[in-house]
Order: C-alpha cells, then sequence, then structure tokens
C-alpha cells in the first residue's frame, strides 16, 4: 500500500521538486525518443541509433579529462553532454563512411562502432580513475542511468532539453512524415531527404545525449526502438504511427520514472525500458490486426468454418462424421442431435452446402472467364463470389445436366 | 621486456589473461566471418546483452556463481531471445533490426533489474562485470614458471576459464572445417544451396548456435564488449583483404590474436611506458585494437571497395 500511494504520489507529482522534474524531463525524452524514433523505424535505421548512443561514452570520459584539465568541476552536466554529442556525432559519421566507401554492409559498420567506441570509453574510465579527481567521478552512471542523487541544476537541464527535443520533432513532422512514407514524392516537392534524415540523426542524436543521465547510454536505443514497434501493431498509416509512438515513449518515460522514483533499487534506465516493454507486450498480443490474440482466434475461426462444412458435405452424401471437433462444432449449432443424427435445420444447412458445392463445381466448367477457380477455397459461399445472373445461369445448368454435355 | 616474460610472474599473473583473451577472441571471430558475409553482424551483440538476464537468473536459482549453471542460463536466454525476436518479426512483420531492438534491451532491462533487487553485486556479479569482464582478476596462482605448463598438477589450475574457452574454440573450429562447404554455400548462394538440397535452415540455427556457443562462453571471462568487437572487427578488416573465404577467415584469427595480445600488452603495460604505474581495462583496450586494425583496412585494404566501383 505505501509503494501505491508513493507511486500515486511520483505520478501526481507530489514526491518532491526533483524528483517531479525528473518525471516530467523523462516524459518529454520519451515523447521526443517516440516521434524520432518512428521515423528511425520507417527508414529502416532503428539501431543506427545504438551505434551512436555507444558512441557517447568515450566523449563523456573526454568532456571529464579535459574540463578537469582546465581547472572545473568534470562533472559539470552540459559540458559531458557536448562531449558525448560530439563523439556521438563522430559514431554516426563514421558509420557512414564506413558503408559508403568500403564494402562493408551498415550492420557491420554499426558493430564496429558501436562495440570500439565502447571499449574507447571503458579504457578512458579506466584512465580517469588514475587521475587525482576522478576517483570519485560516478560517470558509471550513464551506463544505466541513474536519477538518485541529482542535483536540481542537472533536473532542470534535462526536462529544457527533453522539451527542446519534443519541441523539434513536432516542428519536423511533416518533412518526416513525407520522407517516411515516399522518399521519391518527397524529393520531388522539394524535401531534401538527405537534409531530413540529417535532422531525424540530429533528432535522434539529442534524445541519445539527453537520455544518458535519465536511462543510460546502453539502453537508451530502446526508448527510440520499442515505441514505434509497438505502434506499429496498431496502425498502418505513417501519421498515426508517428503519433502513438509519441504517446507511448512519452508514457513510458513518465510512469517509468515515477516508479523508479519510489525506491533506491529500482534503476531508472531499466524501468523506462520495461515501462516501454509492458506497452509492446500489450500491443503485441491484444492488438486487433496483428496480435497474437487476433492470430490465434482467426485460425480457430477458420479451422471452425472448414470443419463445419466438410462436416455439413459428408453429411449430405450420407456418410459418418467421426472427427470430435467436426462433431462438436455441428452439435453447438444445432445441426446434429447428440446421438449423430441430422436435425431439421441439420438437414437444411447440410443440403445448402452441398448445393452450394455444386454449383461452385459448376461455375468453374461454365464461367472460367469470371476467375471462378481461383476464387474457390471451399469455404466463400457462391453468393459472395457470384452475382445472381450468374448463379441463375450455373442453377439452369444444374437443372438440365444433360444440356451442358 | 624478454626477461619479464620469462619471470614467473609473468606467467601467474599475465599469461593467463593473455590466454583467455586470446581463445575467447578466436572464438568469436571464427564464425562472425560467416555472420558478416550474411548480414547478421548485429546478433552478437544481441546475444551478449541477452546473456545477462539469463547469467542472473541462474545465480538466484542455484546461489552460486559457478560457470555451468551460468552458461546454461545464458544459452536458455539466448534460445528464448531467438523466439521472441522471431515472433515478433513474422507476426508484426517488423523489419529484423527493430525486432532484435526491442527483444534484447527489454531483456537487458530485466536482467539489469534483477541483480539490483538480488544480492548477487555481493559476489562479484555486477553490470560492470558484464560489460567488460575481469580479464584481470584471472590469475593462475600455482603457477612457478613457463615450466608449469608442463606440470598437469599445476595445470589443472589454470583459470577454468581457458580450458573452457580451449574446448569451445577446439570444438567452433572442427565444426568449421566439417561444414566448411555447407557454410560457404548457405551463405553465399542461399537459394541454389536449398536447390541442391542442403538443409539451409538448420545450418542457419547452427551457426547461430555455434554463435551463442562462443558468445556465452567467452561473455564470462572477457565481458560483451569483447564479444561484440570480435564477432564484427576482425571479420570485417579480414573481408576489406581478400576475396576469398579461406583467407578470410584466417586474416581474421590474425587479426583476433593481435587485437588479444596487443590489447592486453597495452592496457598492462602501456600506461609504464608513460611512467605511471596503474593498467587500464584489458577488455577495452582489446576492442580498441581491434578497431585500429578495421580502421586501416578501411583505409587501405586491398579489396576495401565494392566490387565494380572505381577506385575515387
Amino acid at each position: 500500500m505505501e509503494a501505491l500511494a508513493a507511486l500515486v504520489a511520483a505520478l501526481t507529482l507530489q514526491a518532491g521538486w526533483n524528483a517531479s522534474l525528473v518525471a516530467l524531463g523523462a516524459g518529454m525524452l520519451g515523447l521526443a525518443a517516440g516521434g524520432a524514433g518512428a521515423f528511425l523505424f520507417l527508414r529502416k535505421r532503428a539501431l543506427v541509433s545504438d551505434a551512436a548512443s555507444h558512441a557517447t561514452l568515450p566523449g563523456v570520459a573526454a568532456a571529464f579529462l579535459v574540463m578537469v584539465a582546465f581547472g572545473g568541476d568534470g562533472r559539470f552536466l552540459p559540458g559531458l553532454m557536448l562531449g558525448s554529442a560530439i563523439s556521438a556525432g563522430l559514431g554516426l559519421a563514421l558509420v557512414a563512411w564506413i558503408t559508403r566507401a568500403t564494402r562493408l554492409a551498415e550492420d557491420a559498420a554499426i558493430g564496429a562502432v558501436l562495440s570500439v567506441s565502447f571499449g574507447l570509453g571503458i579504457v578512458l574510465l579506466t584512465v580517469i580513475q588514475i587521475v587525482p579527481a576522478g576517483k570519485a567521478a560516478g560517470l558509471e552512471g550513464f551506463l544505466l542511468g541513474s536519477t538518485a542523487g541529482m542535483l536540481q541544476s542537472e533536473a532542470v537541464t534535462i526536462a529544457v532539453a527533453g522539451a527542446i527535443a519534443a519541441a523539434l520533432v513536432f516542428a519536423l513532422r511533416r518533412p518526416m512524415t513525407l520522407v517516411a512514407f515516399d522518399p521519391e514524392h518527397a524529393e520531388a516537392t522539394g524535401v531534401g531527404v538527405w537534409r531530413t534524415d540529417l535532422a531525424m540523426m540530429g533528432v535522434a542524436l539529442l534524445v541519445t545525449v539527453v537520455g544518458l543521465k535519465i536511462v543510460g547510454l546502453v539502453l537508451i536505443v530502446a526508448l527510440l526502438i520499442i515505441p514505434p514497434v509497438a505502434a506499429r501493431f496498431w496502425t498502418d498509416r505513417v501519421s498515426t504511427l508517428a503519433l502513438l509512438a509519441t504517446a507511448f515513449g512519452g508514457v513510458a518515460g513518465y510512469v517509468g520514472a515515477a516508479i523508479s522514483s519510489i525506491e533506491a533499487r529500482l534503476p531508472t534506465g531499466p524501468i523506462i525500458v520495461l515501462a516501454a516493454f509492458a506497452i509492446f507486450a500489450v500491443s503485441f498480443l491484444v492488438s486487433p490486426r496483428r496480435g497474437v490474440l487476433a492470430a490465434l482466434l482467426r485460425r480457430r475461426r477458420l479451422e471452425a468454418r472448414v470443419h463445419l462444412r466438410q462436416g455439413l458435405l459428408a453429411l449430405a452424401r450420407g456418410e459418418a462424421v467421426y472427427d470430435r471437433l467436426t462433431l462438436r462444432l455441428l452439435l453447438a449449432r444445432g445441426w446434429i442431435r447428440r446421438d449423430g443424427a441430422m436435425t431439421e435445420a441439420g438437414r437444411a444447412a447440410a443440403a445448402a452446402a452441398a448445393l452450394d458445392e455444386a454449383r461452385w463445381s459448376l461455375a468453374r466448367r461454365l464461367l472460367p472467364e469470371a476467375g471462378v477457380a481461383e476464387r474457390y477455397d471451399g469455404l466463400t459461399p457462391i453468393g459472395e463470389s457470384l452475382t445472381p445472373d450468374q448463379i441463375a445461369r450455373i442453377d439452369r445448368g444444374l437443372a438440365r445436366p444433360e444440356a451442358l454435355a | 621486456m624478454i626477461e619479464e616474460i620469462l619471470s614467473p610472474e609473468f606467467v601467474m599473473i599475465s599469461l593467463p589473461p593473455m590466454l583467455v583473451g586470446l581463445l575467447a577472441c578466436l572464438a568469436c571471430a571464427l564464425p562472425g566471418n560467416f555472420l558478416l558475409l550474411r548480414r547478421q553482424a548485429l546478433i552478437g551483440d544481441a546475444i551478449s546483452h541477452v546473456a545477462l538476464p539469463g547469467i542472473v537468473l541462474a545465480f538466484l536459482l542455484t546461489g552460486t556463481v559457478a560457470a555451468w549453471p551460468m552458461l546454461l542460463g545464458a544459452g536458455a536466454a539466448a534460445l528464448v531471445a531467438v523466439a521472441l525476436i522471431e515472433a515478433v518479426r513474422r507476426l508484426g512483420r517488423i523489419e529484423s533490426g527493430a525486432a532484435m531492438g526491442v527483444v534484447f534491451t527489454a531483456l537487458f532491462a530485466a536482467g539489469v533489474l534483477l541483480l539490483e533487487r538480488s544480492d548477487a553485486s555481493s559476489v562479484h556479479l555486477d553490470v560492470q562485470h558484464a560489460l567488460y569482464g575481469n580479464l584481470e582478476s584471472l590469475i593462475w596462482f600455482d603457477a612457478m614458471g613457463w615450466g608449469s605448463l608442463l606440470d598437469p598438477a599445476a595445470l589443472a589450475t589454470l583459470p577454468e576459464a581457458a580450458p573452457r574457452l580451449a574446448v569451445v574454440l577446439v570444438a567452433i573450429a572442427l565444426l568449421t572445417r566439417l561444414f566448411w562447404k555447407e557454410l560457404a554455400l548457405t551463405t553465399f548462394d542461399p537459394a541454389h544451396a536449398s536447390a541442391i538440397g542442403l538443409p539451409t535452415g538448420l545450418i542457419g540455427a547452427g551457426l547461430a548456435a555455434a554463435t551463442a556457443v562462443a558468445a556465452v562462453a567467452a561473455f564470462d571471462a572477457v565481458g560483451s564488449i569483447i564479444v561484440i568487437a570480435m564477432f564484427v572487427c576482425p571479420p570485417a578488416a579480414a573481408r576489406l583483404m581478400t576475396d576469398r573465404l579461406g583467407r578470410q577467415v584466417a586474416w581474421s584469427l590474425v587479426f583476433a590474436a593481435i587485437s588479444a595480445i596487443g590489447g592486453y600488452v597495452l592496457a598492462g603495460y602501456g600506461p609504464g611506458w608513460f611512467g605511471r604505474p596503474d593498467a587500464v581495462s584489458a577488455a577495452g583496450m582489446i576492442a580498441v585494437v581491434a578497431g585500429a586494425i578495421l580502421a586501416a583496412a578501411c583505409l587501405a585494404g586491398p579489396r576495401r571497395r565494392r566490387a565494380g566501383a572505381t577506385a575515387a
């Protein structure tokens, strides 16, 4: 109960100034990440941002060393963010250069930049351990994010930067939608694809840098990828997808940060990622178009139709039905009795099925031009496929089989 | 330098991590060649992230940090991840990169959360360890000098990661040799391979399994950075050196070995050359050396350009 009360307090921004700022900042960050991520996803660039986020680490460490060398406080957040942005930008440029200048594919370039820059970052972190000012640098917090003990100025920085990122996504939504939907058309109407892609990467970069402190560089890519994938389960429209992804990201960031503020041992980054994953899991299971449940239901329904149809045709031919599922379905429809004998309604349904089947088989001979053979699936009533005129013609043929020969 | 290498301290303190690093790098670089050519280079990345929840769960279930339960846990997690990725990809018709991104980040987040909620951090199981391993802590206590390599009693006390990785490396090497033709055919021309009756799906699954075994076995000793770097960098650099598969594999093994040894030496002795007694992260430095080799290959590798592209 206490935890619940604490959660409600955190969700309604009653849990203190810092926690509220962090939750708002994380919400803004999530909005921006979901929106930018939607376009990365549609341009099939989702994992490029993983290279960028791992490439922030050497920048953070180098910025710390530079600031210490000039006698400043190495933990000054805007300075660290600037350093991380520079090295992440370099990482992105490297991925682009490797893919363009060599024959290596983009996935190899991503993997190489990601692992090598991360390795370099770790080396620099151990260098920081050596320098006197680096003993308590706490830069490891950037790996997985930590909002515990965050300075108020840092919380403000993150909230403002998150808001800027969200505003940028909002401002760029039209060109990004155009480019994501139809790059050639976008180019023709004067929306530069290259420029828009660059702007999109810029926003993703900003999200990464802002997300460092909250979500951490190992997991920030999740906030760019999971919301659009979850949204994809609900819609086929680009604009709806972007909108949904933005909302999902915002909710995940806000709720995740609020949950993690309840207790010290709820790390912010993983909780936000798991909140996003929960939204994804629900979408994956219950989305009416592509969800797991919908797919199972569709399959069950198709199975039932096949069994009913085959059962009725067997009954019409006077054969016995042995299949358990078929018997159960026929019984449930009231078409047979418990002892297996047909009811009145069953006789009518069986006769209708047999007539339908006979019409179909004749239709395939009489109306080859109507593409009947392709439309026959053994399930669809012929009335849904052919016009009444065509059916009347078939029925005339059925009545006088000798005339056909 | 020679004197240092001959000293018992070298065999006790420096040899084990070098050996383990070398074995791990070779075991990852070998299957990495085929992953690279199949455009599956990021699978290593995904598997090494996914291993974390498996390892933490194994620890929570068994209460020990013994290697085998953890390897099994990581392997199980990898299987779950592969099944999830396939389900997301098929049902949602989601592009595989994005499907992978969803699954491995979520599983990694779950692993970190589990770790934070458990008391595993008291037994040296923490996120840092998962990310950059503990190469430096591998010590061969019973080593008296190079002669110990011939002494069965002393050999038995080698850090167990070394024999384990040796077994994994030999197994992967044998399997690669045995299925060389099948691997090559299904990699370069899957349509032709399945037309002549090769089980392409099975071979792909076998490769993925070998990848997972290499990643998980290496992960425990050297952390995920080396694993990811070694799956990608040496094969990528080798790809820029030659058009022939056999030579590419050979180059990649050479590059992996140079990265492992060079990285460890630079990390352990490099700061000393600048008059500092400390060492920097060996795992990180191995990745950096691998990156430097790749950079050199990108700039000067004889086969760096796409076929048909003219030299600019």
